[in-house]
């Protein structure tokens, strides 16, 4: 599709633009095909239709609105530098800027609420999950819907099951399961990742056999279908 | 007088409780203390072998808590050293035949005529090692340089540390071969602490004096011949006592105690 006719969402509705260069007619046909291939987006939508430099006469302003008000589609207002087009869109009972839509009181209280600039420091809600505060020792077992964070080392022998992701400061030496709902983009870290088995959504590995392998903070990950391992950094 | 209870447990078999509670016991009691031995293995017995004193049973624990006999019956007093005394298991019954409240009250019995009471509990995390940690107020944690003897000596301390009482919990590793350690084909003290962070309170070495006088019935601390093991259960009842006794200060200047020195050099 050519970039003749742009959109975009304002807060009172959609902006069409629509090129200076080109015939009105095509304009407009291009522009009502493009509402009937998206019938359904453009379905009770409010525009205001920025024609820039163009010059519109009044009885072709007429045939676009009532071209749109059949597929549905009302015009706020007609946005343009030319003094011709803006008498037209006044004669028939449009606005001629933005500005204008803006003193309009807003239809009800709740698209008031709705239309509230947001904040500018938004609130970070993150993900749910459980802290332990202490070395888990064989035999222990974790289960969390959420990520399971340990401040300490997983011995051989426990187990911990988590939804999301696994972090473990200190040694992780046990098993552990991380997107154990399926959850593939779940990661496993740790100061020293050693567990006896490792686990990701339906993904299973064990560490490789090398005790001389210099301990460092790693993350297991999976990647081109298996489960990787990589230095765990900042 | 009130006696400190402390239960000697392990989780795996075969590591050494048994013979760590008698020597443990025999040099608490060379040392001046009031000892006396509860074996709450029952069903499996062996405390009163390795002590010396299995001829001498007439009435056991399970005696005492059906009431057949009195507490003071049951006891065994040894006779090589002063207050030093067993109160032996049943061995034609199984663990299920006492409950962890009888092991609280039978103790509690014993608290106000001794200093020590040692428990020697059975292998395993069922009910004869809840039995012998319900009346505890410290815990020694028997372990090997062994993977698996670590593994269970780690459930072991994990079960100990759910308990809401948080009993004060102390290791003690047997059966340490320093040459192998020397050669990496053993877990070195440092490698098990690593794994187990638990405090350190002592290191015996393998030594073929502890088969010889458990098989005789004589722990090391009645001989009068000092031996490596025999050293290091000493210092265990000095650390029990309260004395400052330094890990590493084992003794022989030359010969394998200097190389273990060498190797324990690090530890803390």
């Amino acid at each position: 599709m050519d970039d003749s006719i742009t959109l975009k969402g304002i807060k009172q509705g959609l902006l069409v633009t629509m090129k200076p260069e080109g015939r009105w007619p095509d304009l407009t046909a291009r522009l009502v095909a493009q509402i009937d291939a998206q019938s359904a987006f453009f379905r009770g939508a409010r525009v205001a239709l920025a024609v820039g430099p163009r010059e519109v006469r009044r009885h072709e302003l007429a045939n676009l609105l009532k071209l749109l008000s059949a597929r549905d589609v009302s015009v706020l207002a007609v946005l343009s530098e030319d003094a011709a087009t803006i008498g037209s869109a006044r004669k028939l009972g449009l606005k001629t800027s933005l500005t204008e839509l803006e003193l309009e009181p807003p239809d009800s209280s709740f698209e008031a609420l709705a239309e509230l600039p947001p904040p500018i420091d938004p609130e970070e809600h993150g993900t749910g999950g459980v802290l332990i505060k202490r070395t888990l020792r064989n035999g222990r077992v974790v289960r969390s819907d959420g990520h399971v964070v340990v401040l300490g080392d997983v011995n051989a022998g426990a187990v911990i099951v988590a939804r999301g992701d696994v972090i473990v400061w200190g040694r992780l030496r046990g098993t552990v399961h991380a997107g154990a709902g399926g959850d593939e983009s779940a990661v496993v870290c740790a100061l020293n990742l050693a567990p006896t088995q490792l686990r990701i959504a339906s993904y299973i590995t064990i560490s490789p056999d090398d005790s001389r392998r210099k301990a460092r903070p790693e993350m297991a990950l999976v990647r081109n279908g298996r489960i990787e391992a990589e230095a765990w950094e900042p | 007088m009130t006696a400190r209870v402390i239960t000697i447990t392990s989780g795996k078999g075969g590591v050494g409780k048994t013979t760590a509670t008698a020597n443990i016991a025999v040099a608490l009691a060379s040392l001046g203390k009031k000892v006396v031995c509860v074996d709450a293995d029952i069903g499996l017995r062996n405390l009163d072998v390795v002590m010396g004193l299995e001829n001498r049973i007439v009435y056991d624990l399970v005696d005492v808590v059906e009431g057949r006999c009195k507490l003071r019956q049951a006891m065994v007093k040894d006779k090589r050293v002063a207050d030093l005394y067993l109160l032996p298991a049943a061995q034609t019954r199984d663990k299920t035949a006492i409950s962890p409240q009888d092991m609280v009250s039978l103790t509690g019995q014993l608290r106000a005529d001794f200093e020590f009471i040692l428990i020697d509990s059975p292998a395993g995390i069922e009910w004869g090692f809840r039995n012998a940690l319900a009346p505890a107020d410290e815990v020694i944690v028997v372990t090997n340089p062994e993977v698996s003897a670590v593994r269970d000596a780690d459930r072991i301390i994990g079960l100990i540390e759910a308990d809401p009482r948080r009993l004060p919990t102390s290791l003690l590793l047997n059966r340490i071969k320093p040459e192998m350690i020397r050669r990496g084909d053993m877990l070195s003290v440092n490698d098990v602490l690593e794994i187990l962070s638990t405090r350190l309170l002592g290191v015996v070495p393998e030594d073929e004096h502890i088969l010889i006088s458990s098989n005789r019935g004589t722990p090391l601390a009645l001989d009068s011949e000092r031996t490596p093991a025999g050293d290091a259960f000493l210092n265990v009842a000095r650390r029990l006592m309260g004395e400052k006794v330094p890990l590493i200060q084992l003794e022989r200047k030359d010969g394998w105690f200097s190389r273990l020195t060498r190797i324990f050099g690090s530890s803390k």
